[in-house]
């Protein structure tokens, strides 16, 4: 009796793996097969286009693609110089605004206000716009000293569009630290900034990696905008040869080296998001 | 200044309010050197307004808070340089994430004291291990267990050698099998020669602890004195109420 028990349980769930299987087994089919329906239905949508044939040679000709592809992949190089660039002085600016906007002392008061005005103008102008003002205005000023190269113009403007977005995000990763932290480390005798330096903002910037790193992507992006300035980055030198080709297949190009960047960094920001942030 | 009659932490006619709602209203209490205070009273009652007052956390707004004979609430005191001579330990740990417990114990104690590192981290390995905490000095609070935590916790207050520790229901955060090792925790504090405050629910507890229970009702203290008297017999119907309440509720 017993015997026969245990063996119906092995034989219970023996069949209930094998039910597993057959269901893992029939999703996966499933997947595939609405994959190739869906995809396919898409591609012969495009390809039995009447257009089709014109867009395949202005957009995908190969040989334009081989003749633009190295030299948009050097004024691609130009865009990662200024991406690295903004990167690291929005990852500072955006900290200071964000710590002066949590800030409470009376002292403080104008600077906060400043801060907040910061955050509204820069983050509320499209970058676009942002790009134009300071590209053509700082310049008009005639005033000695300042910077006149359109490089160094364009990442000041991308610095101040997404210091003002980083400082948001930063401002929402310390908010989100417990009050409970700050009352602990003002009792274990730390001064208010000494909680902030070693309590407070040590647990917030855990928190706030995966948006960083969002606004990084975003960022990656906009550094074409600077081509409006007249920087042969990447979009620009697709901007340009397209306009000695007739044929759009440089911006392909430019389009390629683009994802091979954010991708990897999207990929980055699932892992984080996943896992939660490495301690 | 510290020896003899002369409590070392004193409160007197301390006020406090949220707004319209007034938590205390003139709290007085006195505790020795080595006394240690059980503060009992219901949820509500201002038990945690009071120790985190007294700690600075919230400023009062009427009375006067003593430590060691010196006034500690007056304006010009600064906050800082008070909690580095108090210890407070949360209901909720409130330990620091980010931190093994090592470095939860160690950073106020070279942060705000300027102890060396090197020896603040000597007396810390040996206060967890006299807590029962050897060999977790590298975890961080999230692989410890509540009891464990709250004991990193009191360890956390104590380290800096303060002169009072205020204990904020230091067990009402944890399982029932847990609240056992905090309670030696205290207990072992107390053997330590420890001034200290401690809020509680543990009946039990504060008549085996504590030289002195003071029952707080509607942000006063009803009823003060030595633990087998107020427990026992209680002079007022508030603390009888209170504690016929709590036997019910299977706590005494």
């Amino acid at each position: 009796m017993e015997a026969a028990g245990a063996s119906a349980g092995v034989d219970r769930r023996a069949a209930r793996e094998a039910a597993t299987r057959a269901r893992a087994r029939r999703g996966q089919a499933i997947a595939a097969l609405s994959s190739a329906v869906v995809l396919g239905g898409l591609a012969a949508l495009a390809l039995t286009s009447p257009g089709w044939p014109t867009v395949r040679d202005t957009f995908f000709s190969s040989s334009a693609f081989a003749d633009a592809f190295p030299k948009v992949l050097s004024g691609f190089w130009l865009d990662v110089r200024m991406f690295l660039v903004v990167e690291a002085v929005v990852l500072v600016l955006g900290l200071v605004i964000a710590l002066v906007r949590t800030s409470r002392s009376p002292a403080l008061f104008p600077l906060r206000l400043l801060a907040a005005a910061f955050v509204d103008v820069f983050r509320g102008i499209p970058t676009l716009i942002l790009v134009y003002m300071v590209g053509f205005g700082i310049p008009a000023l005639e005033l000695t000293g300042l910077p006149t190269n359109p490089v160094v113009l364009g990442e000041v403007a991308l610095s101040l569009s997404y210091g003002a977005y980083v400082a948001e995000v930063y401002r929402a990763g310390i908010a989100s630290v417990h009050r409970g932290q700050h009352d602990a480390a003002l009792a274990v005798g730390l001064t208010e900034g000494q909680a902030l330096r070693h309590v407070i903002l040590p647990q917030a910037v855990r928190r706030v990696g995966p948006p960083l790193l969002n606004d990084f992507i975003a960022l990656q992006k906009d550094v074409a905008l600077v081509s409006i300035l007249g920087p042969q980055e990447a979009f620009r030198v697709a901007q340009i040869i397209s306009a000695q080709t007739f044929n759009f297949t440089p911006f392909m190009a430019a389009a390629v080296l683009y994802l091979a960047v954010t991708v990897p960094l999207a990929r980055i920001v699932d892992r984080l998001g996943v896992h939660g942030v490495a301690r | 200044m510290s020896s003899g009659s002369a409590p070392v932490l004193e409160v007197r006619g301390v006020t406090k309010s949220f707004g319209e709602r007034e938590v205390l209203h003139g709290v007085d209490l006195a505790v020795p050197e080595h006394g240690a205070v059980a503060l009992i009273g219901a949820s509500g009652s201002g038990k945690s307004t009071l120790l985190r007052c007294i700690d600075l956390l919230e400023e009062i707004d009427d009375g006067d808070v003593f430590l060691d004979g010196e006034v500690i609430t007056d304006p010009s005191v600064d906050p800082v340089s008070v909690r580095r001579r108090l210890g407070l330990v949360f209901q909720a740990f409130n330990l620091f994430p980010h931190l093994t417990a090592l470095e939860n114990v160690v950073l106020g104690v070279v942060r705000a004291h300027g102890t060396p590192r090197r020896e603040a981290q000597e007396r810390a390995r040996e206060l967890l291990a006299r807590f029962g905490l050897a060999g977790r000095e590298g975890d961080r609070p999230d692989e410890l267990s509540g009891g464990q935590q709250q004991r990193v916790a009191i360890v956390r207050a104590f380290a800096s050698r303060p002169r009072a520790l205020l204990l904020d229901e230091v067990t009402s955060a944890l399982d029932p099998e847990l609240v056992g090792e905090v309670l030696e925790a205290v207990r072992e504090l107390k053997a330590e020669g420890a001034t200290m405050i401690l809020a509680t629910h543990e009946m039990s507890f504060a008549r085996e602890v504590a030289d002195e229970v003071a029952f707080l009702h509607d942000g006063r203290i009803l009823e003060r004195g030595p633990p087998a008297s107020v427990l026992s017999e209680p002079r007022r119907p508030e603390t009888r109420r209170f504690l016929r309440r709590l036997l019910e509720g299977g706590r005494l």
